[in-house]
């Protein structure tokens, strides 16, 4: 049956788009892969086209291989995951050249997470990035321990962030831009990620695990090796909503990438809503190894269930009206 | 990682019945059974679509059929929610599963003796490789542990198909008292074994890799790491395996193995780092410019 000028003018109008912008940086659809849950996508490609996504986020990568930590390394707790993997990784010399151009070939955008033990560490991957063709944006993961203060947290303290995060971008081609990744176990999160903008971050990654335990009664010894692990998953989604909604609130120039559980379209949507640019799907990966997908696809039935145009025009949304309201309620 | 493709999907449970102590479910799954080798294994989601469970449950495939298009079974025992759940499963009701998963068994290319040694539900992935083995006019013996008689898993069919089948549970309420070491090196001595399989608790594969380095032939061993995934991606499965290049990696059981070579499993390092693993602090890094000197 030939469709009528207006039956496809509507069919075009019912299908959103999906394109949104990171500052610089613009990616076909908000749906990313969390770092450390998807490696280098080699194996998601064995469940569907890495190509279709927003961008895949590499698990941090390190200047040296590291050995991670000792199995057990995960235990399953009520919708969600404790996990203490340690950074196992090739270091960024296989890194650069083994993984990184294999994705490219994949027609993939590859935004690449980097963990050191020391600003001389970032300041190394960020250079080695910098040189490597196709690198699409480089994420910081805030959440590794820092030698030089007995392996507390570069995000422990705010100066210590900021100091890699400047570090990071003073090295990095100005042409990538740069996300700090921080996890919500500080003291202050908007003050750390005002730090880290200040320091020159062009965006936020938020959130990263939150330290929990679990303990096997019939052991009596703690479920993981590493004793205390990070929590993730569904069972965080509400604290990683609410880091979103707040730091967007104080920064709402400020792009950022949310995740914490995002499992369906609505999840992604929900994040969207507090002011996230884009979201990163982790652990549902685990049991979903093409959840990225279906997340895209979820999101757009969303989208035109609601008869939203521009998945754009919805970020934030869920300040509208509120009048500052959610800060004061932190 | 396996070179052939795992798929995903919807199965129907086609049956479920009981097997000696275990729960066995069959499902419709052609894409998962056409693929499938022996020693590989299914990834299934628990618990239902909002499901609380995150992580995938694995179990060895135990058989795949023809029928409807291609059928898959597994069989297991209730030993957490998981499995309590899966066990509630009816005809017609639904699963997700992945698969097949992991480094298959390799099969010799000649017909030779093998022996495969199992305990409890590790027996499970041995049926599909002894059958594999006797196509290609290979000898089989079996070497079936337990707790006790009904843990030993599918004795019957051992004695079939085996040229012979020899049993041990802890009770001695069927076969010898004892374990599947203890008369193990009696079999490979009377069948002349060329090659042993083996596939059980990590004690007991550590003792079977001995035992077969002793008499000096080949041993391939199928670990059970907990994991998470199934696929590769949440780095929880690892054991330190030496490589081939003799450097100790964490290796990821689920797509590196489960079968791996006996002798370069460190057996004795299994739940921890070695000093000397890749990337371990007693690994010393070479540059670059290092390798490239020595690659010449
Ligand atoms: C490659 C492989 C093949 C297996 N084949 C079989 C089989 O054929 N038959 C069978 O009965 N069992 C098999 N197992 C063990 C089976 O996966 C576990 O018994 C099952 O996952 C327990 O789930 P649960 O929810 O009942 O227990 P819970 O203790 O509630 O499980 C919690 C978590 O720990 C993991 N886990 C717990 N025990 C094990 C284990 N022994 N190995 C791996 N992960 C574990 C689960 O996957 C889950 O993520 C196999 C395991 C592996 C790794
Ligand atoms: C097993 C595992 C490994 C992870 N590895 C990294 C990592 O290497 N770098 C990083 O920045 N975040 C890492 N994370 C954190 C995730 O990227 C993500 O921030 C967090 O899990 C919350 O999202 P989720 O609930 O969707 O998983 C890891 C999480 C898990 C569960
Ligand atoms: S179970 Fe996830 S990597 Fe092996």
């Amino acid at each position: 049956m030939p469709l009528d000028a207006e039956t496809v003018a509507e069919t075009a109008a019912m299908i959103p788009d999906l394109r949104v912008r990171l500052g610089e940086l613009e990616l076909a659809n908000p749906v990313v892969t969390a770092a450390g849950c998807a490696g280098a996508g080699r194996e998601l490609a064995r469940f569907f086209d890495i190509a279709r996504i927003g961008a895949v986020v590499t698990k941090s990568v390190t200047v040296e291989p590291r050995a991670g930590w000792p199995a057990p390394r995960i235990a399953e707790t009520p919708s969600g995951v404790l996990s203490t993997v340690g950074l196992q990784g090739p270091g960024i010399d296989v890194f650069v050249q083994r993984d990184l151009p294999w994705l490219l070939s994949r027609g993939a955008r590859a935004v690449v997470s980097v963990a050191g033990g020391s600003v001389d560490e970032y300041v190394t991957l960020a250079q080695r990035l910098s040189e490597a063709p196709g690198v699409t944006a480089i994420e910081v993961n805030l959440s590794s321990p820092d030698l030089s203060r007995g392996g507390e947290h570069f995000t422990a303290d705010p100066e210590a962030a900021a100091q890699v995060v400047a570090a990071v971008r003073e090295t990095a081609r100005s042409d990538i831009p740069v996300f700090a990744k921080l996890s919500p176990d500080v003291a202050d999160l908007v003050a750390l990620a005002g730090k880290c903008v200040a320091a020159g971050a062009d965006g936020l990654a938020l959130v990263n695990t939150v330290r929990g335990m679990v303990i096997d009664v019939d052991t009596m010894r703690p479920a993981v090796a590493g004793g205390m692990g990070g929590l993730s998953g569904p069972a965080i989604r509400p604290i990683a909503v609410a880091c979103v909604y707040q730091v967007h609130a104080a920064y709402p120039e400020v792009p950022i990438i949310g995740m914490g559980g995002i499992g369906t379209g609505r999840d992604a949507l929900e994040f969207l809503l507090a002011g996230a640019s884009a979201v990163a799907v982790g652990t549902a990966l685990f049991h979903d190894p093409s959840a990225c997908m279906r997340v895209l696809r979820e999101l757009e039935r969303e989208l035109i269930d609601r008869g939203v145009e521009r998945v754009e025009s919805l970020i934030g949304a869920a300040h509208h009206g509120m009048g500052g309201l959610g800060v004061a309620a932190g | 990682m396996s070179d052939v493709r795992p798929v995903q999907m919807s199965s129907p449970v086609l049956t479920v019945r009981q097997v000696d102590a275990y729960h066995a479910i069959t499902v419709v799954a052609p894409g998962i059974a056409e693929r499938f080798r022996s020693g590989q294994f299914v990834a299934v989601a628990v618990g239902g679509e909002h499901s609380a469970m995150l992580t995938r449950r694995m179990f060895a495939i135990h058989e795949v059929k023809p029928d409807y298009g291609g059928t898959v079974e597994f069989l297991f025992t209730v030993r957490g929610k998981g499995t309590a759940w899966l066990a509630e499963r009816r005809s017609r009701d639904l699963l997700d599963i992945i698969g097949p998963l992991g480094r298959p068994f390799p099969l010799p290319r000649d017909p030779v003796n093998c022996v495969l040694v199992g305990g409890g539900s590790g027996s499970v992935p041995l049926f599909p490789l002894a059958h594999a083995l006797r196509r290609r006019g290979c000898r089989v013996d079996f070497v079936l542990g337990g707790a006790t008689a009904s843990r030993v898993f599918n004795a019957m069919t051992a004695r079939r198909i085996a040229e012979t089948a020899t049993f041990t549970t802890d009770d001695g309420s069927l076969g010898t008292k004892g374990r599947v070491t203890d008369v193990l090196a009696q079999v490979i001595e009377e069948a002349y074994s060329d090659v042993v399989y083996a596939c059980g608790p990590m004690p007991m594969l550590r003792e079977v890799t001995a035992i077969a380095m002793h008499y000096g032939i080949p041993i391939q061993v199928s670990v059970e790491e907990t994991m998470a995934c199934g696929t590769g991606i949440c780095m929880s499965c690892v054991v330190p395996v030496v490589g081939e290049d003799g450097i100790t990696r964490m290796a990821r059981a689920c797509v590196d193995g489960p079968v791996f070579r006996g002798e370069r499993v460190r057996f004795d390092d299994v739940g921890t780092v070695p000093f000397d693993a890749l990337g371990a602090p007693g690994w010393k890094a070479r540059s670059v410019e290092d390798q490239a000197r020595e690659a010449g």
